[in-house]
């Protein structure tokens, strides 16, 4: 596509040269630096002479560090949960209201703004709903005669509760996603499947669910990539806790470097996190690549 | 079936009262999907209103059995956080930061789009896959070494050194939503411009810049939004005096016991802009939130 000929020599180079620079400096220099930093043992407010080489030491701490490991398992968990639930959710609601349905323009106006406020206001929100003593959730709890519950501390309660503050802040993306996915497939394929007399169920499973495939595959890509950048709402509503349970492996990053003040080990530990985003990158564009060239 | 229903005027009446005194099937199946939109649409203004009214109740009315859903409101959280917390310099700050990045990384954003859709220049393909790339790098892996070469550079706890990461940050999504719009610019026009004796910089702010708008105003607003609410860099990358409004509302949290009604003030005044801006510009959200996934 375009006038591949028309300006030649250093003209594209100085089109790019501002973002590559920019890119390089923000993103590319800092992970080089990042893994610099993994070799040394260095303490937060020391200055820069004072660290001193290790070679792989703190790899071998990370290996054997429970901590690492359980926020690696958390933030598994978290992903897995809130991603799947997010998919079903989202593809269920936008096959229920596909067809256009009064109502649905404010629906989606008010679908949007659990994206668009700062998570750290969802966080300090859903830590108020959740609040053992003043929350919303506990006072519809007392309602049918319970008592009230500690959401946030404790244990095997704190990761559900952030989970399904993650299901309600970004269920609207997947539905906002297949919404316009649906209402940009071809009308002949449903409407072939329609007059060989299918069921709607038949029409959805057979034909618009594999039409929607490469939709569906980068809704669930940039969630679960999200789902590992996600720290905010960890952060503030729980910080972690109660005990570990809910320190995802970002929040292990920030508590390592700025807490413990070790800044080697945290360095190791954001290539863990970076080896982990790679990895799901890679896996999941080979997957989906049938689904996407298809497009 | 289901097409014969759009143009069924019976049907057309079902979907205005919601409910009709023939009940067919139809009609129900149409009745459940408005309590579905009724029950989501509830779900999602729930909370945003629990936050709202809590920001207008005094400390006793917080504290009492029960969510009070009427009460007398007063305003003393807002005097609290507008007045004794430094909020008009920590909104500044936000306000500094947000304008600035979403200002170059549109513009610098801008060009490397242009590029990468109508030059073939060698590196091309490793520019726009790394571009890719870089997307995903979660901020939780930069904090770290941009904490130490920040603090090296003598760009830690300044505004510009939290504008420069977080156009770095942006310039990946806007170059990818840009992008599908430039591709989308007739090339003819470019053309007749060139045999005019136009130079690509002059094309590229005259012809390609007015035509995508729609582009840019998506852009900018999902920069912004990331300038606006982003935490951990700005928690670590500022200090007191250069402190912005996300980092600004944890203090409150940090104290001993929360003071649920200045929090909720403060968060009030923090997604405010974002809930005006969701209802006046839904549509360019919506693009925003879809090129790339649905646009290809």
């Amino acid at each position: 596509m375009g006038n591949k000929g028309l300006f030649k020599g250093i003209t594209p180079y100085l089109f790019v040269a501002p973002a590559v620079l920019v890119l390089a400096f923000t993103c590319l220099y800092p992970v080089i630096k990042g893994f610099e930093l993994s070799f040394y043992d260095w303490s937060l407010g020391t200055p820069i002479e004072s660290r001193k080489y290790i070679g792989w030491e703190n790899f071998v701490w990370a290996w054997q560090d429970p901590a690492l490991f359980n926020s690696i398992k958390v933030t598994l968990i978290f992903a897995a949960f809130a991603v799947t639930a997010e998919l079903f959710l989202g593809l269920l609601i936008a096959f229920l209201l596909e067809k256009g349905i009064k109502g649905i323009a404010v629906l989606r106006t008010v679908f949007i703004i659990p994206i668009m406020i700062a998570p750290v206001v969802v966080g300090l929100l859903w830590r108020y709903l959740f609040d053992a003593n003043f929350g919303l959730i506990n006072h519809i709890v007392s309602l049918f005669g319970f008592e009230p519950i500690v959401w946030l501390g404790t244990p095997g309660l704190a990761l559900p509760a952030i989970i399904i503050t993650d299901i309600w802040q970004w269920t609207p993306f997947m539905f906002i996603l297949f919404l316009a996915g649906l209402q940009s497939l071809p009308k002949d394929p449903v409407e072939a499947a329609q007059v060989d007399g299918a069921t709607t169920w038949q029409v959805i499973r057979q034909v618009k669910l594999p039409l929607l495939a490469p939709v569906i595959w980068v809704a669930v890509i940039l969630r679960i990539i999200d789902a590992f950048r996600s720290l905010e709402v960890m952060f503030i509503m729980t910080f972690g806790g109660p005990g570990r349970e809910t320190e995802v492996l970002s929040l292990n990053i920030y508590k390592t470097a700025f807490m413990s003040q070790r800044l080697g080990l945290a360095a190791v530990n954001s290539i863990f996190l970076l080896a982990f985003i790679i990895l799901l990158s890679v896996a999941f564009l080979i997957i989906a690549r049938p689904a996407l060239s298809r497009k | 079936m289901k097409n014969e229903s759009l143009k069924n005027p019976a049907e057309r009446d079902a979907r205005v009262g919601g409910f009709t005194a023939d009940a067919s099937n139809r009609g129900a199946w149409k009745a459940g999907k408005s309590f579905l939109l009724f029950i989501l649409a509830f779900l999602y203004i729930v909370p945003v209103i629990v936050l709202f009214l809590t920001s207008f109740k005094t400390q006793i009315q917080i504290m009492e059995k029960g969510f009070g859903w009427f009460f007398m409101p007063t305003l003393m959280n807002y005097s609290n956080v507008l007045l004794e917390q430094g909020f008009l310099r920590y909104m500044t700050n936000s306000l500094i930061v947000g304008l600035a990045s979403t200002f170059v990384t549109l513009l610098i954003g801008g060009f490397a789009s242009y590029a990468l859709v109508r030059f073939n220049f060698f590196g091309k393909g490793t520019i726009s896959f790394g571009t890719l790339l870089l997307r995903m790098i979660p901020p939780a892996v930069l904090v770290v070494p941009i904490y130490v070469l920040w603090s090296y550079f003598g760009l830690a706890d300044t505004l510009l050194g939290l504008v420069i990461i977080y156009v770095g940050l942006n310039l990946p999504f806007t170059i990818w939503v840009l992008i599908s719009f430039i591709a989308d610019v007739p090339v003819e026009l470019e053309e007749a411009a060139v045999v005019d004796g136009c130079g690509p910089w002059r094309i590229f702010f005259t012809i390609i810049l007015p035509l995508i708008k729609p582009g840019l105003a998506a852009a900018a607003i999902f920069t912004f939004r990331i300038a606006w609410n982003e935490f951990i860099l700005a928690l670590v990358l500022t200090n007191r005096v250069t402190r912005t409004l996300p980092v600004a509302t944890t203090i409150y949290l940090t104290d001993t016991g929360v003071e649920w009604g200045n929090i909720t003030a403060m968060g009030t005044l923090v997604a405010l802009p974002a809930i005006i801006f969701t209802f006046f510009a839904a549509k360019q959200l919506i693009a925003g939130l879809t090129a790339g996934a649905v646009k290809g």
